[in-house]
């Protein structure tokens, strides 16, 4: 009896707080603020546990125009340097008579130089004069890992992994230690010093919620990157992992990316 | 002026969004003043609670020095953070699986600990000047007795048990402190030079070195500047301390390396590349040959020859010198070797270190000058040269 008492004090006592808080937040700030906030996230009528986003890669096919790096940037309001990226594509060039590929990224310096601008990337045509045995375009970006590093470190659970798959960053909760950037073995977060928190790929959420693709998935013209609904058996997702032998990043991590690729190598990593 | 950013050379290949090293010469601070609270705790428990008498010269001047390096902890971190005010979320909501969640607690628990436990040290020096002072220095001591004047044998027994325990848990509270500094590094899968199970206990023993050495150099300083004898018994036995720690720390560091360069995992080419390059002098030179063999050996010396007197106090002096030197270097050479190199294993950044701006030398110097000043103006008020307290 003490203890059921103990309880409903206690609940009282939060409904209490809840309201406090409730009234003050209406106090403090106008409506429109209110109504903003209510529904610019997640998406009104949006229910994350109906889907199980995937994302694929078919690195035979991508042709390095770097147009999804682009459309990202736009998209996604990411800082215009050769330093910040939500997603990139690396370069793999074996010459002839050489074991180890050479690797470069869009965001190399030689490669800024040739476009001459951090705004605008390309691939240098540095190998010309080359004897070129075997080369190809890798495209990377946030895996949204099954059991997501990132997530695991965030000390204030700023990061968290939403009911269908994604990892999500609260930017306004994050206190910008940047211990999240650190954990990913993949590279895939940098640190917005701008904002003053840390920011990633989120498969462009804003978009995929309402139904339509993210950025790179549409701006790319060779179909190299593929998204969908893995709860849905005929979305191109499905499709492509069902009609594939495909392959993930660093498995050994065991954090169980979600960006499965087609056509790697042994040395991408 | 400075730019905002700044973009790390490198050579080989590394991710885009690698260029920018985001753990400064500040998180190489953090660790290095967490290891000597811990350090300097250890000294004040060795008298507190195991009775090694030979210490109590400086068992108070620890607990100061502790609670003064203590205080400046969380400054390093609150500098880094892109968003310092919202620095107690991490009190308010901790996110349980995340290693650095815990500091705020750990931080918290031991800076009441270290307080509570000066207090009951001092009271008696504190009572004394209350009731001794006048006017505005006098309410101060006033203030703190906290209403208490009673210093008779029986509640200075009281006391003694109270610092007792308080010393016992602050053991585990100091240590736990600082392996948990380690496992910040050593639980994370996604740089080889870090992913050690190791890393805390080698955090651990480094830490007590660096507080011991800490001690020596602060005792020898303050002697000669307050112009009474050094006490040779008590730097020959935090010398033993050193010397018995710095092996474990040694022996630990080079397990460690070992470990790394026998397993010869996915980018050990770039890791030996590394430590035979641009690691060469901070790597092997400054934290193990320097800092580590060199004082061990001085000390050892000493030790077997059964050396006393002004050699003793200059020897065991430079070699604590050395260690401190060595375990800032062993922090440096964690923090931020771990991102030169690149988490591609195929390439290798270089760190731009700054001057000026919050996370630059100059900022990270104060830092480890500020709590020596603030210690300076403690000593002032609470002198620890007295032993009032003890039996």
């Amino acid at each position: 009896m003490k203890k059921r008492d103990a309880i409903s004090a206690l609940r009282a006592r939060r409904l209490f707080l809840r309201r406090i808080g409730g009234a003050a937040l209406a106090a403090g700030t106008p409506a429109v603020v209110q109504k903003a906030a209510a529904e610019s996230f997640p998406t009104p009528g949006y229910d994350w546990t109906k889907r199980r986003w995937a994302f694929g890669v078919d690195a035979t096919k991508c042709i390095g125009c770097l147009r999804c790096v682009e459309a990202c940037k736009v998209e996604n309001e990411v800082p215009l340097t050769a330093h910040h990226f939500r997603t990139w594509v690396e370069r793999y060039v074996y010459l002839e008579g050489e074991n180890r590929p050479r690797i470069d990224s869009h965001a190399d310096p030689v490669n800024i130089a040739a476009s001459g601008s951090e705004r605008e990337y390309r691939f240098a045509n540095r190998y010309q004069d080359a004897k070129v045995e075997k080369a190809f375009f890798v495209p990377k970006l946030c895996n949204q890992c099954e059991h997501p590093p990132c997530v695991q470190v965030c000390p204030v659970g700023a990061t968290y992994k939403a009911k269908d798959g994604v990892v999500l960053i609260d930017h306004k909760y994050c206190i910008g230690c940047r211990y999240c950037v650190q954990a990913c073995p993949y590279g895939a977060r940098y640190f917005d010093e701008e904002k003053g928190v840390s920011d990633k790929c989120t498969w462009c959420y804003h978009r995929i919620t309402r139904g339509l693709q993210p950025a790179c998935v549409e701006a790319c013209p060779v179909g190299a990157r593929v998204f969908g609904d893995r709860n849905d058996r005929q979305s191109p997702i499905s499709l492509f992992i069902r009609n594939n032998r495909v392959h993930v990043l660093k498995p050994e991590t065991g954090n169980a990316p979600n960006v499965f690729y087609v056509g790697l190598d042994k040395e991408v990593n | 002026m400075e730019p905002f950013i700044h973009y790390a050379p490198y050579t080989g290949w590394v991710y885009p969004n690698e260029t920018v090293i985001e753990w400064s010469v500040a998180i190489v601070v953090y660790p290095y003043i967490t290891g000597l609270v811990a350090g300097a705790f250890t000294v004040s428990s060795l008298y507190q609670v195991f009775g090694f008498e030979r210490l109590k010269p400086v068992a108070h001047l620890a607990l100061l020095t502790s609670l003064c390096f203590m205080l400046f902890v969380p400054l390093p971190l609150l500098l880094h953070l892109g968003h310092p005010e919202r620095a107690f979320n991490n009190l308010l909501t901790p996110h349980w699986t995340s290693a650095m969640a815990m500091f705020g607690y750990f931080a918290s628990f031991y800076i009441v600990l270290l307080l509570l436990e000066t207090w009951f040290a001092f009271r008696p020096h504190i009572v004394g000047e209350a009731q001794k002072r006048k006017g505005l220095s006098g309410a101060f001591y006033r203030a703190l007795t906290l209403g208490s004047y009673d210093v008779s044998e029986p509640a200075l027994r009281h006391d003694r048990k109270w610092i007792f325990w308080l010393a016992i848990a602050g053991i585990p509270g100091a240590h736990g402190l600082h392996g948990y500094v380690g496992f910040v590094f050593g639980s994370l899968k996604s740089r080889e030079w870090w992913s050690s199970d190791l890393m805390p206990l080698v955090f651990l023993f480094s830490a007590i070195i660096s507080g011991v050495a800490l001690l020596i150099v602060l005792y020898v300083v303050s002697s000669k500047l307050r112009k009474t004898p050094i006490d040779l018994a008590c730097i020959k036995g935090l010398a033993y301390t050193v010397w018995a720690f710095i092996m474990v720390a040694f022996l630990l560091e080079g397990l460690e390396f070992a470990n790394i360069v026998y397993k010869a995992r996915e980018g050990i080419e770039m890791i030996l590349a590394y430590v035979t390059g641009p690691l060469l002098i901070p790597y092997f030179v400054l934290q193990f040959g320097v800092g580590s063999i060199l004082p061990l050996l001085l000390l050892s010396y000493m030790i077997w020859r059964g050396t006393t007197g002004r050699a003793l106090i200059v020897g065991v002096t430079l070699s604590a010198c050395l260690v401190l030197l060595s375990v800032f270097m062993m922090r440096w050479n964690v923090v931020i070797g771990g991102q030169e190199l690149s988490k591609t294993g195929r390439g290798l950044l270089s760190y731009p270190l700054q001057v000026f701006g919050k996370e630059g030398l100059i900022s990270a110097l104060w830092l480890v000058v500020a709590p020596l000043i603030v210690l300076l103006g403690v000593t002032r008020l609470f002198p620890p040269w007295e032993h009032k307290t003890a039996p």
